[in-house]
């Protein structure tokens, strides 16, 4: 089967795709937004370009699906490392709470 | 090695179900997974990091977007000439997927001059390995460590590109090397996945 081709997609739609959602991942780190939705909404736009790049670009799109969950495999590894992380995170966090409002605040002699 | 080995050395023994077009392909996709958990792992090591930090930088104020993102656009750009080379390709014109493969190899070469820009001046305001004058001393050396990381899958992937050029005008027809060129577009599409979750969690978070 050497030689074999795929179906290519509009690919200059996909580059446009991909230089709006970068133009709005600017323009986010920008708007008068709490951190918290700043960092959901990069999360997700960053997601959706990777999306893009994997569908379409490199075709997973028009691959087998045991394909696709080999390349997704990475992305669950890294959120369950995240999870793992989490509550070892949430505890130092908490002890160095004194210490991020020492630092914050003005030293007084 | 016998005569009938030595032919039947050239041809794969049986399709993989998974891509029946080669067994290289399924092997690039188990490569790339591998390393996507390498920098899966980098960059959850990297929020665990953060989030437990008292003094760590904004890295907006420190590392600045400005070229990040025109690299970041760029690498965008370079992804679609690696694309239109092989759909040049698959339409039998080898001489243009050859043009495509050369900007796609020097958009890659152009990121690694401005990483190289990038990284000489944050040192020179005293953004180092092992400590800065902004805050967490690990603020430094993760930002070295991933962009590191990822620069050097660049290098190999201007490389690649340049030796797949090569393997293209040596290859008796353009099927011949249509696999090849979409195994090596793989890695490259990767290269850019992996900068856009960089640029998103080191420089825009």
């Amino acid at each position: 089967m050497a030689g074999a081709e795929h179906k290519h997609p509009n690919y200059m739609a996909i580059f446009w795709y991909l230089a709006i959602l970068t133009a709005i991942e600017i323009a986010v780190i920008y708007a008068p937004l709490p951190k918290v939705t700043i960092v959901v909404l990069l999360c997700g736009l960053a997601l959706g370009k990777a999306a893009l790049v994997a569908m379409y670009f490199m075709h997973l799109r028009f691959e087998t699906r045991t394909l696709g969950l080999v390349a997704i495999t990475p992305l669950m590894i890294a959120t369950l490392l995240v999870f793992l992380l989490l509550p070892d995170g949430l505890a130092v966090a908490k002890r160095t709470v004194g210490v991020k409002a020492a630092v914050s605040a003005p030293a007084k002699h | 090695m016998s005569p009938s080995a030595s032919v039947h050395s050239a041809i794969e023994p049986a399709e993989t179900p998974l891509t029946p077009e080669s067994w290289g392909k399924l092997g690039m996709w188990i490569f790339l997974a591998g390393d996507a958990v390498g920098f899966g792992v980098l960059l959850a090591s990297y929020g665990g990091m953060r989030a437990t930090s008292a003094d760590w930088p904004n890295p907006y104020d420190v590392l600045g977007i400005n070229l990040t993102a025109a690299m970041t656009f760029l690498l965008i750009c370079s992804s679609v000439t690696m694309v239109k080379a092989l759909e040049w390709l698959g339409g039998g014109d080898r001489t243009k997927c050859r043009m495509f493969l050369f900007f796609t190899a020097l958009g890659g070469a152009i990121f690694v001059c401005c990483q190289a820009y990038e990284w000489s001046k944050l040192i020179h305001e005293g953004l180092h390995i092992n400590g800065n004058p902004w805050g967490a001393s690990l603020f430094g050396t993760s930002f070295f460590l991933i962009t590191g990381f990822h620069g050097l899958h660049v290098t190999g992937g201007v490389i690649y590109l340049v030796s797949i050029i090569r393997y293209v005008t040596n290859r008796p027809s353009p099927a011949a090397s249509y696999n090849a060129v979409e195994i090596t577009g793989l890695y490259w599409h990767f290269v850019d996945l992996v900068w856009i979750m960089v640029f998103t969690f080191m420089y825009l978070i």
